[in-house]
């Protein structure tokens, strides 16, 4: 056994967990885990972001694109709390994630020290484990934990807290691993009682309808989704984090759930005779109002997190488990059948969508350009196999409608939390967790003023993020409420902005405008074909708003088509 | 429906692993659902390492669920349930101190101590401790009855145990089925 610092046991810990990617950003308290990673520079590349919100939000991006555990590193007191939005984020949307702080020694904790903040008080509530690393004897026993509860069961973000006494003093380091906890069950056994009621549902069911939520994707059953709802002929509708768990043209997705989904997933909702909901949370973005959402249904909820099942909707039958097994278990016991008038049933609304709102947004004949346009422009330009990232507001509801789907963990978006300037660093995370693919980022000039200063990142590491910023000069989702519900008062939304394309070339990131549609095309071509990353900045029309809506509050499946 | 909407004080009893900044999180639950906490007693379990969480509250059956689900949820929380009185053996203590003078003065008083089945722990000159185990509605008569005589200085009661009227312990049968998962 060798005789090492705390720090440098981190940087073991670090790689046993096969960890090749560390965002973040050096400070006091951290100092000597700096110093250590001073020497493990050729296994953990890490990326030197420009603000520690940055951090966080590229280690989740780098987890949703590649399935594997994101890490940041940052120092205490306020590079700690600038980690809180992306800590929260992650918790709500389910990322797994590792936040490593520095914290000051033990002998001044609770002394109101230099840059002391007491981090495990302020991110109980928003982590799925947070831990103070108090002795170097503790190290190799918290990472491997910490990596353990991160990525297990359903993931979340973990928070290690590490005191500076811990990195400098000696430890005997073993390696440690970490794959029981027994007050922690991540992979609940399957109950065939379940499966069977389950299947039998399914199969008396005449008029079934699937939510397929992110679970899908964290659980890896994209495959087993597609054999369950393929044998029995289930038609199915997505959330915004499970919009990459079926491909956008599978015969049977029949589009968004929810405020700003499509129309037909929406009204059959509040018609279909069973409702199935798989990974996802019946979030109130996706229910409307509740005390009409599915009543005449029988609802079937597949999770893994039995907190879940009658949180927010009561539900008839709850299946608890990994839903990699559960779906499989039960399409083992489903008929092969067919819902052919059921899904028939589908397509008036999908006609009616269309004609009243899809055509206008891709096909305008005249005017500023729109979102929808730009976005599926883009979309295609890439064959839809691009990963999609988007910042949080009209940018983010237009791209989740209009971007298409044809490759697994597709969309990293801030989905619960709603979190502007989340873009910029998730795009820059995605660019590590995979770097074969094409990444395009989408973003208002609100939310990109936010987390500007990334630029700094994208620079330095010439990451290779295809930034297309929707710039209509206001906070457009804000303005569009404010439109709808607040007698177009617009308060503060309206937006002064900068010259992005001169800002971005002051980052050396090579950036052009599109004013005119005619330009749009070759624009994104030379965007896309410039290699590294590039600026492409839209000038929107100003007033646009998103379409069909469910007003906040409203029935699921009276959605507005105008406004 | 009925059952499932209608308040009523619920026991939960909580088992954790013994680590530091649990109860907040614990307790965080309830505040996060705006459901406020009556009485909590947290101390060593009977079992070995585990320690015990004893909290009232009042809120309608499915609020208890989802409470229960949300605190289980925890890592390190090993089992949550909750019960209706019905379910439950419950005991708490209180503490009176009261007026020696009055005590003397008036014969109710002690009277009132007996017929509780309450008991003088101590008397001096100033004032009389009297200690009193039982259920809840037991401990708040001898309250009122002795304030109604005008001697009550001071009233502490300590929070709820309770241990439930199953034949089984349900968390060793629990903690021996996690071991069998041990890899």
């Amino acid at each position: 056994m060798e005789r090492i610092t705390g720090a440098e046991a981190l940087m073991r810990a670090l790689e046993h967990e096969n960890v090749d990617v560390l965002f973040g950003y050096p400070g006091g308290s951290i100092m000597p885990t700096y110093d250590a990673l001073y020497d493990h520079k050729k296994t953990l590349n890490h990326i030197l972001v420009r603000h520690e919100q940055g951090a966080v939000h590229a280690a989740q991006g780098y987890a949703r694109v590649s399935g594997k555990v994101g890490c940041a590193i940052v120092t205490s007191g306020p590079g700690a709390t600038n980690t809180i939005t992306g800590i929260a984020d992650a918790m709500i949307d389910s990322t797994p994630i590792v936040v490593i702080c520095g914290q000051v020694g033990v002998a001044m904790l609770g002394t109101d020290a230099f840059q002391e903040v007491d981090v495990v008080g302020v991110t109980s509530p928003i982590t799925k484990w947070s831990y103070q690393i108090r002795r170097a004897e503790d190290v190799a026993w918290a990472v491997a934990r910490a990596f353990y509860i991160a990525k297990s069961g359903r993931p979340g973000p973990v928070v290690l807290d590490f005191a500076k006494n811990a990195q400098t003093s000696m430890v005997d380091y073993q390696p440690a691993k970490a794959d029981f906890i027994r007050s922690y069950e991540p992979d609940p056994d399957l109950n065939e009682d379940q499966i069977r009621q389950a299947a039998k549902m399914i199969n008396d069911s005449v008029k079934p309808f699937v939510l397929v939520g992110q679970g899908v994707e964290l659980g890896n059953a994209r495959e087993e989704l597609k054999a369950f709802l393929e044998k029995a002929d289930l038609p199915c509708g997505t959330t915004f984090l499970g919009l990459s768990a079926i491909e956008s043209d599978h015969r049977l997705n029949k589009g968004i759930l929810g405020m700003h989904g499509n129309l037909g997933p929406n009204v059959m909702t509040n018609q279909c005779d069973l409702l199935i909901a798989v990974g996802m949370r019946f979030d109130d973005r996706v229910t409307g109002n509740l005390q009409t959402y599915a009543r005449q249904a029988k609802i079937i909820h597949f999770d893994i997190d039995r907190s879940e099942f009658n949180k927010n909707v009561k539900v008839d039958l709850a299946v608890h488990g990994d839903c990699k097994k559960t779906l499989a278990a039960v399409t083992a016991l489903l008929d092969q059948t067919t819902h052919t008038a059921w899904i028939d049933g589908f397509k008036p609304y999908e006609e009616k969508e269309y004609n009243k709102v899809i055509d206008k947004a891709l096909h305008p004949k005249e005017g500023a350009l729109l979102m929808g346009e730009v976005i599926r422009k883009v979309s295609e330009a890439t064959n839809n196999e691009a990963i999609l990232v988007t910042d949080v507001g009209q940018n983010q509801l237009f791209a989740c409608r209009y971007f298409k789907f044809t490759k697994p963990r597709s969309i990293v978006t801030s989905g619960g939390l709603g979190t502007m300037g989340f873009a910029i660093p998730a795009a820059i995370g995605a660019t590590f967790g995979a770097p074969h693919r094409t990444v395009c980022m989408f973003c208002g000039d609100g939310g990109m003023q936010m987390t500007i200063q990334e630029l700094g990142t994208i620079m330095e590491q010439g990451a290779p993020v295809k930034m297309i910023l929707l710039n209509n000069n206001y906070l457009g989702n804000v303005r569009q409420w404010q439109e709808m519900f607040f007698q177009r008062r617009y308060s503060f939304t309206p937006m002064v902005n900068p010259d992005y394309e001169l800002i971005a070339k002051g980052y050396g990131i090579p950036a052009k405008t599109v004013v005119e549609r005619k330009d749009l095309d070759a624009a994104i071509q030379e965007m896309l074909q410039t290699a590294g990353p590039y600026l492409l900045q839209c000038a929107i029309k100003e007033d646009d708003n998103v379409l069909p809506m469910t007003p906040p509050g409203a029935n699921v499946n009276e959605m507005l088509l105008e406004c | 429906m009925e059952q499932e909407n209608s308040i009523k004080l619920y026991t939960f009893i909580i088992y954790s692993e013994n680590v530091p900044g649990l109860l907040s999180q614990i307790t965080a639950v309830f505040t996060r659902r705006q459901v406020n906490i009556e009485s909590l007693n947290v101390c060593a379990s009977s079992t070995p390492g585990a320690h015990k969480y004893t909290i009232t509250a009042n809120c309608n059956l499915a609020m208890a669920k989802m409470l229960t689900a949300q605190i289980e949820k925890k890592i390190d929380v090993l089992q949550a349930n909750f019960f209706t009185d019905e379910e439950i053996f419950i005991n708490e203590t209180c503490l009176l101190k009261i007026s020696t003078p009055v005590m003397l003065e008036n014969k109710n008083v002690c009277r009132m101590v007996r017929l509780h089945g309450a008991h003088i722990v101590e008397v001096n000159p100033i004032y009389a401790t009297i200690e009193k185990t039982g259920i809840t509605s037991d401990i708040l008569s001898l309250y009122d009855s002795l304030k109604t005589l005008g001697c009550v200085l001071q009233f502490v009661r300590s929070g709820r145990i309770c241990i439930t009227k199953d034949f089984t312990e349900h968390l060793d049968e629990y903690l021996a089925e996690r071991e069998k998962k041990r890899k």
